[in-house]
Formats: structure tokens, sequence, C-alpha cells
């Protein structure tokens, strides 16, 4: 038997940018030019840019970062797999803490273990993460919808508690610990050195970190995996009637989602530099949601979008004030900016679910077909 | 042994808090097979109303006006966000009301302010002798309502027409259109009924206490309680809510006892341990419905 031929196909046909002659043309990461310009201008520009903007800006820029690798982990999930999962916030602190745990100080009065490399810690982060999301898949095979929504929810309230009564991990509710300690290649990213101050270090740290998990994710997404993925949202029956092992891609999915969410919490808290327990609450896996939601399902540039939108939307707020005096920066004034911020996200999670189901990425493909056949309507 | 049967009374007391509000979450379930995660914010929206009414009108009467100021609530957000989304997946449908709860809370805060509001029952914390067990008047008091309010609501579902109209199309939508019964009706019913339930769930949760910005929690612990009874089961979230406060009150009566190490208040996430240790074993609950599906 002679081994079956191949049959070459031209790459691009000229003249024809839009034309694939192959599926593997057709999924390639960067499939057309301008794609690939203004990735590359982009990605370029976010690594000068901490030698054109301030500090505070740079910090405020990595939390959107990091946000943005959890934010890629429940789209994973969510988006891709279709498990609807509320308990995001609890994996966020199981990263935060196995980080903050391994490279905390040894004599501290919470648990340290002293090793400081962030690519151990971060690695340790989301192994631990995705151990635990492993636990919790099975009942995701068991459970589909709603129920799994409902379980996961559970999730949050029981992590809630064991964070704030496991003192010698978090240090309790109302006193948290330090986070994470991210020393690289012997360089102490959190103190300001001689080139770099400590934001600038860590904003480069997080900008790479969201570049190698992106790019993961977005080729996780095209493989074999990812169709299994998405033949299981699409009609789960149907998957497995065609050959998609479900326990085996749910399982999948949730160590996958649970490894990302573990890396994000970890580098989160490294910026943020402190853990409080009670931040891990249904609050922090609704904002997470809202991330997909608003920055486009099952894709990964809307995810990043997503994350930069609701991580940026306090500081928006907080403009405010300015602009419309009787919204007051007091928390305990009657109207005030936090109470904006929370309904924003209520009514913004609303509203583009109504009127633009496929997000901040949805409202972008529009303009893009619009101006593709300007000046013609289609 | 008197112990733990005053301690299974108070759980009893607060588990009708929680069937209530878990028949509210099964009732919107059965007519449009979302889970209304806006419960919590309409619970809280009928305490405060409560709390604002009950000055001028009496205690009684300004029950009443809350429930019915909630079910119009409720009816509201049907109208005009939960509407223009049927037919769309359920999951949307379930995070939109996520949204709306969210929304929806932060205007009640306003009017809770920091302060605890009091919504002037008769009961406050007094003590009465049953049987040689002492029990709050106010779990009585709940356990009571609970039991008129469940038997008036399934006397509506088995003899009115509405009730009928209702289960016809919780049990196929598109047969009960061809019928002639008008299904968006029976979805603002259901979202009506479920405020009304909230809104008398939401007075008795903040009988004692009173009503602070945090009491929102507890309606989410009607979540457990449905899971338990299975999530299109009636008669499921009445038993599902009894257990899930007789478990929570037996917890916190002798967890630091027993297991120590368990840590403080356990007795307030053991709702949903229990529901994990449930769904392990019975995936759609005690009472579920077993979903059949064709490809």
């Amino acid at each position: 038997m002679t081994a079956p031929v191949r049959q070459r196909r031209p790459r691009q046909l000229s003249g024809r940018p839009g034309l694939y002659t192959s599926y593997a043309q057709q999924l390639r990461l960067l499939n057309t030019r301008p794609k690939l310009l203004t990735v590359s201008a982009i990605v370029l520009l976010a690594f000068v840019l901490p030698w054109l903007v301030a500090d505070e800006t740079l910090s405020l820029l990595g939390v959107a970062m990091a946000a943005s690798i959890g934010a890629i982990g429940l789209n994973i999930v969510t988006g891709y797999a279709g498990q609807v999962s509320l308990g995001h916030a609890f994996f966020l602190a199981i990263g935060a803490y196995t980080a903050s745990a391994v490279s905390g100080a040894p004599d501290d009065d919470t648990i340290g273990f002293g090793v400081t490399n962030v690519l151990v810690w971060l690695l340790a982060a989301g192994l631990v993460a995705a151990v635990f999301g492993v636990l919790v898949a099975p009942l995701a095979t068991r459970l589909r919808g709603l129920y799994l929504a409902i379980v996961t929810l559970g999730l949050v309230f029981l992590g809630e508690h064991i964070f704030a009564e496991w003192q010698a991990l978090t240090g309790g509710a109302g006193v948290g610990r330090p986070g994470p300690v991210p020393v690289l290649f012997g360089v102490e990213l959190n103190s300001s050195g001689d080139v770099l101050t400590s934001d600038q270090k860590l904003y480069l740290l997080m900008l790479a970190s969201l570049v190698v998990f992106g790019l993961l994710a977005r080729n996780l997404a095209r493989s074999k995996v990812g169709r299994a993925f998405a033949a299981i949202r699409d009609r789960d029956i149907a998957a497995e009637v065609i050959g998609v092992n479900l326990t085996r891609y749910k399982v999948i999915a949730f160590a996958v989602s649970s490894f990302y969410a573990g890396c994000a919490g970890a580098l989160v808290y490294t910026i943020t530099g402190f853990i409080e327990p009670s931040s891990f609450n249904l609050l922090l896996s609704v904002q997470y949601i809202a991330m997909v939601l608003i920055g486009g399902v099952a894709t990964i540039s809307g995810s990043i979008m997503g994350a930069f939108f609701i991580t940026l939307l306090p500081a928006l707020t907080r403009q405010l004030p300015t602009v419309a005096p009787f919204i007051s920066e007091d928390a305990s004034s009657p109207l005030n900016v936090f109470q904006v911020e929370t309904v924003l996200y209520g009514l913004l999670i609303i509203g583009f679910l109504i009127f633009e189901p496929r997000g901040l990425y949805g409202i972008w493909i529009r303009i893009r077909n619009y101006w593709k056949a300007w000046p013609f309507s289609y | 042994m008197r112990e733990l049967l005053s301690s299974f009374l108070a759980g009893l007391g607060q588990g009708s808090v929680y069937a209530l509000l878990a028949l509210g979450f099964v009732i919107i379930y059965k007519s449009m097979r979302v889970i209304s995660f806006a419960q919590p914010a309409l619970m809280l929206a009928g305490a405060v109303l409560v709390s604002y009414l009950v000055g001028p009108f009496g205690f009684i009467l300004a029950v009443i006006l809350g429930v019915a100021g909630t079910a119009l609530l409720g009816l509201g957000i049907e109208r005009t966000v939960i509407r223009p989304m049927v037919g769309k997946p359920v999951f949307v449908v379930a995070i939109i009301t996520l949204g709306i709860d969210i929304a929806l809370r932060v205007v009640i805060n306003g009017f809770i302010g920091t302060d605890v509001r009091q919504v002037g029952d008769p009961w406050g914390f007094a003590r009465v002798s049953l049987f040689g067990v002492t029990v709050q008047e106010r779990y009585i008091a709940m356990f009571v309502t609970t039991a008129v309010v469940i038997t008036v609501l399934f006397a509506f579902f088995k003899y009115t027409r509405l009730g009928l109209a209702t289960r016809a199309a919780a049990f196929d939508q598109e047969t009960a259109l061809a019928q002639g019964i008008s299904v968006s009706s029976v979805f603002a019913l259901a979202w009506a009924i479920a405020g009304g339930l909230a809104a008398v769930a939401g007075t008795f949760v903040a009988t004692g206490a009173g009503i602070d910005q945090q009491l929102w929690i507890i309606a989410l612990k009607a979540l457990p309680a449905i899971i338990l009874g299975g999530l299109d089961s009636l008669g499921g979230a009445v038993i599902g809510g009894l257990s899930i406060g007789v478990v929570e009150s037996l917890v916190a009566t002798y967890q630091l006892d027993y297991a120590p190490w368990l840590g403080d208040n356990f007795s307030v996430v053991s709702p949903y341990v229990v529901m994990l240790l449930v769904l392990l074993v019975k995936p759609y609950g005690l009472f579920g419905t077993r979903e059949v599906e064709r490809v």
C-alpha cells in the first residue's frame, strides 16, 4: 500500500487575499494581512507603553491584563465549552493563596515557603487550581446548565467560609495577608531598580504572561479539543453521538479554565500586593461573567476587551463627579460612584445580552463589515 | 432532648421562609425554564417596602401592601427585561436576572442606608413555651403563615382556571398556546407570584434582627432547597426548604461542640454542603423530573 499523497495547494492565489484554498489556511492564527499588521502593532505598542505613560496607569493596565487571563479562562469553560460557571472567584482565590503561600516569607504569621521565583509559584497556582477544577468537573458531567450554575455558586460561598476561617493561610477575615512576592531571574519585580520602576516591571510581566496565555488559549480553541468544546456547547447529546467523550472534555475544560483562573488570581494579587479573604465573593464571579459577556462569548480578543472594560470602568466612574456634580465620591452619601459602578455592571450585562449578544467583539465585527463594504451598505 | 426539639422547631420556622423563596424560584422555573437570580433583590425590596409602610398602615396592612408592591415589581421586571428574551437560551436569561439583581439591590440599598431598618413586627425576640419547649414566637408565625400561603397557592393551582392554565403552560407551552391559553400572562403571573412570595419571606427574615444590606444572601439559601427538592417540583421546594432550615439550625446548635474544626458560623454554609452531597447522589434532586432529551 502506498501512503496517500497529500495534494499540494498554492498557499495563496495572487490578487485574492480573502480566498482560502485549505482548511489549515483558514484556521491560521493571523489569517489576513491586516490582522497580522494590527496585532503586531498592538503588541509592539503594548511593549513600549511602559516608557510612554505614568506608573499608576501602568499598574491599572497590568491588573486589566492579569484579569484578561482570568476572563480567557472563564471563556474557555463557559464560552467555548458552554458549561456555566459562577465559581470563578473560588478558583481565583485558590491561585492567589497558593502563589502567596509558596512565595511568602517563612517566618511570617501566615504560611509561607519562601520560593519567590515567579515561574515556580505561577505554575503552582495554576496547577493547584486545576486540581480543584478537576475535582469539580465530575459534578459538571452529571449536571447540565442551570444546575451547574447553582453548584458553582455554592462553591463560592463554601470558599468564602473556608478562606475566612483558615487563618493560618489567609490571615482571616479583615486581616488578610500580603500577595505573592515576584522574583524573576534574580530581579525583584516589586521594588524599583535602577533601570525600571516596580510598576514597569510588573506591567511587562503581566503583558508577557497575557501574550503567552492568550496564544495558548487561541491555539487550544482551534485544535481538536476546541472543536470538541464547541460541539458540547452546541448540543451535548449530539456531540456524544459523533464520538466526543463528554466526561473527558468537560474535565479538560474545567482543568484548563481553573488553571487560567489560578494564574490570573496569583498575578492580580501580585500587583495589588494584598489579599483580603472576603474579596472572593459572588460579585467577583459576576464581574468575570460580565467580562466574558461584554467582551464576547467564545472569543479570546473579546475576553481581553471585556477584562479591560470592566477593570477600567471604576477609573472612569471615579471621573463622573467632575462631569455630573450630583454624584458624590463619598461612599456614605445617597448617590455615589460606587453605586453607579455596581449598577453599571448589572445594566451593562443586561444591555449587551439584549442588544449585542456578541459583545464588544460583535461591535468590532459590525464596524469592520461596514467599512469592508463602504460605501455600499452590504 | 429539649435542646434538640427547640433547635428543630426553630429550623422549621426558618425553613418555611426558605420554602417560600424556593417556591418563587420553582414557579418561575416551571413556567419559563429559567432560574431567576433576581429573587434576592425582590426579597429585599419586599422587606424594605414593608419597613417603610409599617409606620402609617400597621404591620398586617403593610405586609399586604408590600406583597402587592413587590408582585408589581416582579411583573414589571418580566414585562420590560425578560419579555424580549423569550426563546433565547436559558443561560442568557438567567444571567440577565443576575444583572437585574445587582442593579436593583444597589437601588434598594440606597433606601436601607447604613442603619438597620425594622419591619415593626409584633413578635421581636419574644419566646413562648410549646409542650415544654421554648421557641421564639416569630418562628411559629413563620411556620403558620407559610402553611397558609402554601395551602392557598396549591389550591389556586389545582382548582382555578388560571391555575390550570399555568400548569398546562408549564407542561407544554406550544400545546397550551394551541388551546387558547395566554402563555405570556402565565409568565407574568409566575413573576408576580414569585415577587409576592419573596416579599412575605423577606418580611419574616427581617423579623427579629431587622434589615441590613447583607440580608439578601439569605435568599440564595433557597437555591440548595430547590436543588434538594428538584427544580420543577413545588412539593419538593417546600420539603427542601424545611429540610435546609432544620439542617442549618441543627448544625448551628451542635457543630461547635462536635466539629469545632469546621470553624465559626459553619451553619451559614451548611446548606451548600448538603446541596453538593445530594447532587452527587441524585443529580435531579429528590423529586425533580429526570430530563429526557432527543438529539
